[in-house]
Order: C-alpha cells, then structure tokens, then sequence
C-alpha cells in the first residue's frame, strides 16, 4: 500500500494503519459533534455524505465525502468507441440525458469535418430544452419537499409526466434517451410531435406561473431560503460556478448567449438573473427564481424552434450526416453545453488512428457547483443546511460519474 | 502548397487567445512553450513547472488577462513519453472574451506539480482528483486526499497502466 501524503487540512489527517486500513483523524474541541448527514439521507438528493462538525445545532462546517456513485466513466470512455460513449453520458447527469448528450457531440464534432441537416439541429433544440423543463421541475419539486411543502412536488410531477412522455414518443425512453447522436439524431419526429409540443407549451405556461407563485409568494418557503447560502459573484467565479447558481449570484452568463452553439445564435431569449425585489442577489431564493423563470424562456424557446424548424422532406433521415465510422482528427478539444445545472464541459483527446477517445473528462457542472460547500455551511443551522443543498440542486451522478 | 503561419486565417477567438498569450510570453517567455494555435483548443506549456504558480497568479490578475474562471483541470497521461500532467482551461468571464488552456507536465515517478488551489478555489477538488485518478501530488494543496475512490484504495486508476487491486476488504474486485 502506497504511502498517502499526509493531508495538511487543520483537522483531517489520514494515515495508513496496517494493510488496506487507513485511520482517518478530526480534532474535535469538548463541544464539537461529528454527524454524518447521509449517505442515504431523503434531503441530499442521492448518495451524498456530509460530514457536519456542529457544536450544537450550528453546524461549524459540512464536509462533502463523494464516491458513493462512482462508475467510472472515464475509464469506460477510453474503452468504448466515441458514439457507445453516449449511454455513458446519458447515466451521468439522469435527469437532463439529452443535454449532456448534446454537450458531448458537440465537443466530438468539433473534431470531425461534418455539417448537421438544419432540421436535426432543431430536433436537437427542442429536446434538450424540453429536458431542461423537466430537470428544473424535479429541482423545484425536491426543493420544495426537502423544506416541508408537500404540494409543488406532485405538481412538478404530474406536468413532469407529460414531457417524459413526448421524450418517450421521439426517442423510445423515459429518462435515458441515446437520441442526440454524433451528427445527427437516432429518429426524426414522429407526425403529429409538433403539435404535441405546441399543446405542452400552451397548457404549461400557466402551470409554471402558478408554480413559481406557489413558492415565491409563500411567506414560510421565503422566510426559509432568503439570505441563505449567500455567495458573492466574485467567489462563485472563483469556484468554478456556473448556470443557475452563477446567474443567482447576478452574473449574467450563459452558454448559449456567450459561447453559442447550433443555433442559439438565431432564438431570442432573455437570460434569467434575479433582480433582487424578491431575494437577495446570491441567497438560495434566487437560484430556486432562476430555475423558475428559466423554465419559461425554455418554453419560448420551443416556441420558436417549432415556428422555425423545416419541415421533414420525403426520405429525411436524421442519420444521413453520421460518418460510418467516426474517427475525428488528431488534436484536443474542450467542449462545452449549457446544462440545467450549469457547464458540462467534456475535455476530449484523439489521436486521428483510433475509433476511441485517449481521454474523455467529463468536467461536471455539480462536481464544482457542490466544491463551494464547505464554505458555504460554515455557520449554518442544519435545516439551512439543507436549504442550501436543494439549492445547489445536485445529481450524485453527475458529481461522481 | 505550404502556409507560411503568419498567412493562416486566424479566428476571433484564435486572435483573442494569441494576444492573451503575448502578455504572458512578455513577463514568463523563458518557463513556457509557444503558443500552439490550433483551431480547437489553444494552448501553451509550462516548461519549469515551479513557476507554474507564479504564472497562475499572474494570469488571473493581471488586468489585461483576467484568467478568473478555471473551466477544467484534468489529469493527463503521456505513457509514450513517460510523464502525467494536467491540462487547464481558463477563462475570462464577462471581463474579456478570452479562452486559453495550459499544460503542465511532470515526470511519472516523481509526479509533483505545485498546485493553484490558492488561486482557483475550483481547482482543489479537480485537482484531489487528479491525484485520485492519476497519482500526481500537488505541492502545498490544502487537502490532498482521494476523493472519488475510497480513501485505502490502491494504484492509480485512469494511468494506461493501471492493474486493478484482487481484492478490496475482501470483496473480489475485477468480475
């Protein structure tokens, strides 16, 4: 057994003690407590421990311990040819498949020489946020349950159901789809989609609104998520944040409006900050109000993809641009896709002989959204503790891949 | 037919990544690379990779630069030539509209690299993580254990060498 360097944190010290043993030591002061939050916990949203040090109900900082959901993808990647990597991916984030399918596409195309049919890229936009909807709703929903309000949860739910089942009606699955593929897409939209979407968009707008009313006009949801979990612009930067968390800290960044791709470019959509009448700029209320208003300029999106997209010629097949064997070029590439939960970026190497990638990272939007979490607890009560995991709205699969 | 570099048409972005990197050849020319100006990542190496802190800092705070978002850092295997490294990239978010990534190489026995944990605070779990999964040890970082694996776990995972444990607690570990 190696030597493990010793760790020069104040108060964590783990040192090897006999054959595959370690002894992990805390320095704990007479008042101090170690509780372990999880790892099966209903509040930490999948196999998340935390471990708190409180010194009574304050919680004097809270520890995230990952691993639990490792499934190493990374080593997968290297085995599995670029279009197998795609159901890898899928399991990563499960909540927002078609997003990060879409992420890493388009990093691998960014290596290949090809050109996406117009109508395959509207294919791809509308899935993705449809999904986006969709995660968003579960982050509402779980957020809301986490704190006590049982309602919202099987609102999210029931309006949940509806997209799952036009995802099923595109691509034959619920939740893990494998249909945004390398240059295309598995399956064209079967007749009368369109439609359906367009009969979601209308009845869902009104749902939202009551959604978001819900929860932001409700005195006890407010009392318990403002001016919690506070974090200024500067040091969520600082810590790699990005999508709703960054935008609740009042940075207004967004992939798809700064660093666009497929065809972003052409939709008209605000991107989402908090003004700061209902919440404090930076506080857990504001990426729950990010998430909220973000599902509607979702909708306005998918209204005008449906207003924009080509109609399917006689003979349209979405696969038509896939190379039959897809060995991009020599190089590097770091691409990167505006998930609900914030940049998922994959860090792809190819060496132009072989059909698999020599490294596939998968740089998880959670994985560095959750890093912030020590600091962040520092101080908090344990049920403000779990305000502001929901918050962070976390998929352990994406954390530990 | 040959194109002399200096004719290639360079992107915005190229253009914006090649000027970021003047700035840093002017103070840091001797402990880097030039910049390898390829269309899809650009990026240049740190050669003497204890001034790699030095030009960290100097990347995200100098106001023509403005490095203040890492995206990524990732651990990086060169088996061919015996060495890991990680690959960073930066950016500049909402300041300048810049992207550069950098590379730092060190040798796979003795993998030391300094660590930039105090400059991007991102930067301690992507790099805990590159110790995880390929053994590089980053000098000076403020809590260098395994993350992603259990803590008593042996080897080094992602290394294109790597031979799974038998056993783990007595659990039989390859299937």
């Amino acid at each position: 057994m190696q030597e493990l360097p010793k760790a020069e944190h104040r108060s964590v010290r783990v040192t090897p003690n006999g054959k595959n043993r370690v002894v992990i030591e805390k320095d704990l002061s007479s008042e101090e407590m170690i509780l372990n939050m999880g790892p099966q916990h209903p509040s930490t949203h999948g196999v998340l421990r935390l471990e708190c040090k409180t010194d009574g109900e304050v919680v004097v900082e809270a520890e995230p311990y990952l691993g639990y959901l490792h499934r190493c993808f990374e080593k997968h990647a290297e085995m599995v040819d670029y279009p197998g990597i795609v159901p890898f991916v899928d399991r990563m984030d499960y909540l927002a498949a078609m997003n990060s399918e879409f992420a890493y596409c388009i990093a691998v195309e960014k290596l290949l020489d090809i050109e996406i049919p117009r109508r395959v890229e509207f294919l791809r936009v509308i899935v993705a946020e449809l999904n986006r909807i969709a995660s968003h709703l579960v982050a509402i929903g779980t957020y809301a349950i986490d704190l006590g309000a049982f309602t919202p949860f099987l609102f999210c739910f029931r309006d949940r159901e509806h997209i799952m089942s036009l995802l099923e009606w595109a691509s034959g699955a619920r939740m893990l789809y494998n249909y945004i593929w390398i240059g295309g897409a598995s399956y064209d939209f079967p007749k009368g989609m369109q439609k359906r979407i367009d009969e979601f968009v209308t009845y869902f707008r009104p749902k939202a609104l009551e959604l978001q009313r819900l929860l932001t006009e409700n005195e006890i949801f407010v009392k318990r998520t403002k001016g919690i979990g506070m974090m200024p612009a500067d040091v969520a930067v600082n810590y790699g944040w990005s999508g709703p968390m960054l935008r609740g800290s009042g940075v207004e960044w967004d992939l798809r409006r700064n660093d666009p791709y497929s065809i972003y470019p052409e939709l008209d959509f605000k991107v989402c900050v908090p003004d700061g009448k209902h919440s404090e700029i930076g506080d857990s209320l504001s990426r729950h109000l990010v998430r909220a208003y973000e599902m509607e300029e979702s909708l306005n999106i998918i209204e005008q993809c449906l207003d924009k997209m080509p109609a399917a010629e006689e003979g349209f097949n979405p696969r038509a641009a896939i190379p039959k064997r897809i060995r991009p070029k020599a190089g590097e590439v770091y691409g990167r896709a505006e998930n609900p939960r914030g940049e998922l970026g994959f860090y792809i190497v190819s060496d132009g002989k072989s059909t698999k990638p020599v490294r596939c990272k998968a740089r998880s939007s959670c994985f560095v959204n959750l890093s912030a979490m020590k600091e962040m607890s520092m101080g908090q009560l344990i049920p403000d503790l779990v305000a502001i995991i929901g918050s962070i709205d976390i998929v352990l699969g994406e954390v530990d891949r | 037919m040959e194109e002399t570099p200096q004719v290639k048409e360079l992107s915005g972005e190229a253009r914006a990544a090649a000027a970021a990197y003047e700035i840093i050849s002017e103070k840091f020319g001797d402990a880097i690379t030039p910049l390898d100006a390829n269309p899809t990542m650009p990026f240049f190496e740190v050669t003497d990779a204890e001034r790699w802190l030095e030009i960290a800092l100097f990347m995200r705070d100098n106001p023509h630069l403005r490095f203040t978002y890492l995206a990524c850092l990732s651990g990086m295997d060169y088996p061919d030539e015996g060495k890991l490294g990680i690959v960073c990239n930066l950016e500049s978010l909402g300041e300048h509209d810049h992207r550069l990534a950098v590379k730092v190489r060190c040798d796979r026995d003795n993998a030391v690299i300094p660590t930039v944990a105090r400059v991007w605070k991102t930067a301690e779990w992507h790099e805990r993580e590159a110790y995880d999964m390929y053994g590089i040890t980053f000098s000076n970082h403020p809590d260098l254990r395994r993350i992603l694996c259990p803590e008593d776990w042996e080897g080094w995972p992602l290394r294109k060498d790597y031979k799974v444990q038998e056993s783990y607690h007595g659990i039989q570990v390859p299937y």
